[in-house]
């Protein structure tokens, strides 16, 4: 990261204007500052993760993990030996999973819509789209708790699910409708005058381009889904996700188990964004290989 | 379905067709109940006598009197809060999008990151650095920043940086967006015209930066104004902002109407505010590209 230092034509324009070496020297210390402002920022953001990640292996005495008191991997070898940790997470995997296809499948649809036709209530659509996005999680999972109470509706499963498709609907709409943007229309016209209908069109040009941006958004609204707290505090009922366990726990004093699942998922994830990035390297090495010998990842 | 409609026909119903299923469930489960709220809010009674409409509008009275200052705190702390992300995110965004080189994916990766930690547990984390006698609490009373058996938890301060963390991605990712699609020879032209660099930066760079600006902002102050968790766990009642009073009431008090009215103005003051703050922006980029 320390390879900032770069000879660019930009900041021999900045010479040109600003003469004597005392301005040299502040437009070198500004780059500096700079490089050092991010690296700051970025240590903050990594502060707490750093936290949860060593007190997994903490080996706390007692309900509470606040202190440090030497290293073990006893949370590591069962997780879920804590009562309901494991049917919590279980909970918000479904949950998760079911709300995400929905979402999903509901999402992409108005997304397409949107940027394919042209159609009366279109812009007002648009805003009715984004006031989900406006307002507080607070007010969703109250005003929809009100619902619930008013029409008699016992909350659960069932409740949550609704809820969690209901704020990420509108996520979805506008990832699918970012990817769907820069795309050329072109194609499927081409695809439609070449005689294929509507529905063959869809699977077999239009879905396979906008698959990308389809995916991104189910990763989305899974990664919003089982780390919502407040929406789902409202319409659980009695069902515990991993959220509310911990929020439960959190009076007790939350076991390391807890802090075990967390690192868990955070590695998972980081090995899933490693393997991706060497997938994508060796597709490349892969498609240029031939032309370019040394293959490095073009500068973006 | 469409066996008998033209092609012309089918074509102008489509779109209706793609949207009704998704629309239909945001107005089942968003409008309806974003209006039944008001409803709900002008019904009278109590919990075990059960509650009944009756058209009681002194329920927003005593919402505006009784919880007047929690929706002043909610705003300031959702303010500075905001304000903190966009110094901290800005400089960081302008790095990655100008002088990060081949380490602007690897960097963009790092700020997402810390954020796939559910966000509960994060924040326990904080309670964890800033608890009484910690490290933190240590230096900073070393440094003269704390008074000596002064504390950062359970302070006004623990609960703002805690926001200021939460939200941080969200103000960083549209402020890097909208640097990342800046054309560079722009800045470069405007300093080859003898403009200084900070001249450059005020007058092309900051504005093409604006729909970053707005769109962060937003995403961090909404969530802030709302949030009730950072408050709960890293301050006390005297820290509690307007979500803590609408969760305690509507999930423990179960007092609906008054829950349901604190919800509905603090959705209908957000609305007021985005669309002003909209008008402001939009209307200053106007002028400066006319200019």
């Amino acid at each position: 990261m320390s390879a900032v230092a770069e000879p660019r034509p930009a900041s021999g324009a900045g010479i040109r204007t600003e003469h004597g070496t005392g301005a040299r020297a502040w437009a070198w210390l500004r780059e500096r500052l700079l490089a050092l402002w991010a690296v700051l920022a970025i240590v903050y953001l990594f502060i707490p993760i750093f936290v949860v990640v060593a007190f997994s292996f903490n080996d706390n005495k007692g309900r509470f993990n606040l202190t440090w008191n030497g290293f073990t991997l006893r949370h590591w070898e069962h997780p879920f030996r804590v009562a309901g940790l494991g049917p919590a997470m279980r909970n918000s995997l479904e949950i998760a999973a079911i709300s995400t296809v929905i979402a999903v499948a509901l999402g992409t649809l108005i997304a397409l819509a949107l940027v394919r036709y042209r159609f009366r209530g279109k812009a007002p659509l648009d805003l009715f789209i984004f006031l989900p996005l406006a307002t507080p999680e607070v007010v969703l999972g109250a005003s929809l708790l009100a619902l619930f109470l008013t029409v008699n509706v016992a909350t659960g499963f069932a409740t949550i699910v609704i809820a969690h498709v209901m704020f990420n609907v509108s996520y979805v709409v506008v990832t699918v409708r970012a990817r769907l943007e820069g795309m050329d229309l072109h194609i499927e016209e081409a695809a439609q005058d070449l005689g294929a209908n509507e529905w063959t069109t869809f699977w077999k040009v239009t879905f396979p381009m906008i698959l990308p941006g389809v995916a991104a958004a189910g990763l989305l609204a899974f990664a919003l889904s089982i780390d919502d707290f407040v929406i789902t505090n409202f319409n659980a009922g009695q069902t515990v996700t991993f959220p509310l366990f911990i929020y439960g726990a959190a009076r007790q004093g939350v076991p390391a188990e807890v802090n075990v699942l967390a690192s868990a998922i955070l590695f998972i994830v980081v090995i899933l964004m490693v393997l991706n990035v060497l997938v994508q390297r060796g597709r490349a090495r892969r498609a240029f290989g031939r032309a370019a010998p040394a293959p490095a990842p073009a500068t973006s | 379905m469409g066996g008998r409609l033209s092609l012309a026909q089918r074509r102008k119903l489509l779109p209706y067709l793609l949207v009704a299923p998704g629309v239909a469930w945001l107005v089942v489960f968003y409008l309806i109940p974003a209006l039944n709220q008001v409803y709900v809010s002008l019904e009278d009674g109590n919990i075990e006598a059960g509650y009944s409409f009756q058209w009681n509008w002194s329920t927003y009275g005593d919402a505006v009197s009784n919880y007047s200052e929690q929706f002043v705190r909610s705003l300031g702390y959702a303010g500075v809060a905001t304000l903190l992300a966009f110094v901290i995110a800005f400089p960081l965004a302008y790095f990655i999008a100008f002088k990060a080189g081949r380490f602007k994916n690897f960097l963009l990766l790092l700020i997402v990151l810390p954020f796939f930690t559910s966000y509960l547990v994060r924040t326990i984390a904080w309670q964890t650095i800033l608890k009484d006698d910690g490290f933190v609490v240590n230096a900073f009373q070393t440094l003269g920043l704390v008074s000596e058996g002064g504390r950062l938890l359970a302070t006004r301060t623990a609960v703002i940086a805690g926001i200021t963390y939460n939200f941080l991605p969200f103000m960083a990712l549209p402020l890097y967006v909208s640097l990342e699609k800046i054309d560079k020879r722009l800045i470069e032209a405007a300093t080859d015209l003898y403009a200084s660099r900070g001249t450059a930066f005020r007058k092309v760079t900051l504005p093409l930066a604006l729909p970053g600006i707005f769109a962060g902002s937003l995403l961090t102050f909404i969530p802030a104004v709302g949030d009730f968790i950072n408050a709960q766990l890293l301050g006390t009642s005297r820290q509690y902002m307007i979500g803590n009073v609408i969760q305690s009431k509507f999930l423990v008090v179960t007092d609906y109407p008054i829950a349901a009215a604190l919800s509905f103005l603090l959705m209908a003051v957000l609305l007021v505010a985005i669309l002003i703050y909209a008008r402001a922006l939009g209307t200053r980029t106007l002028v400066e590209s006319a200019a």
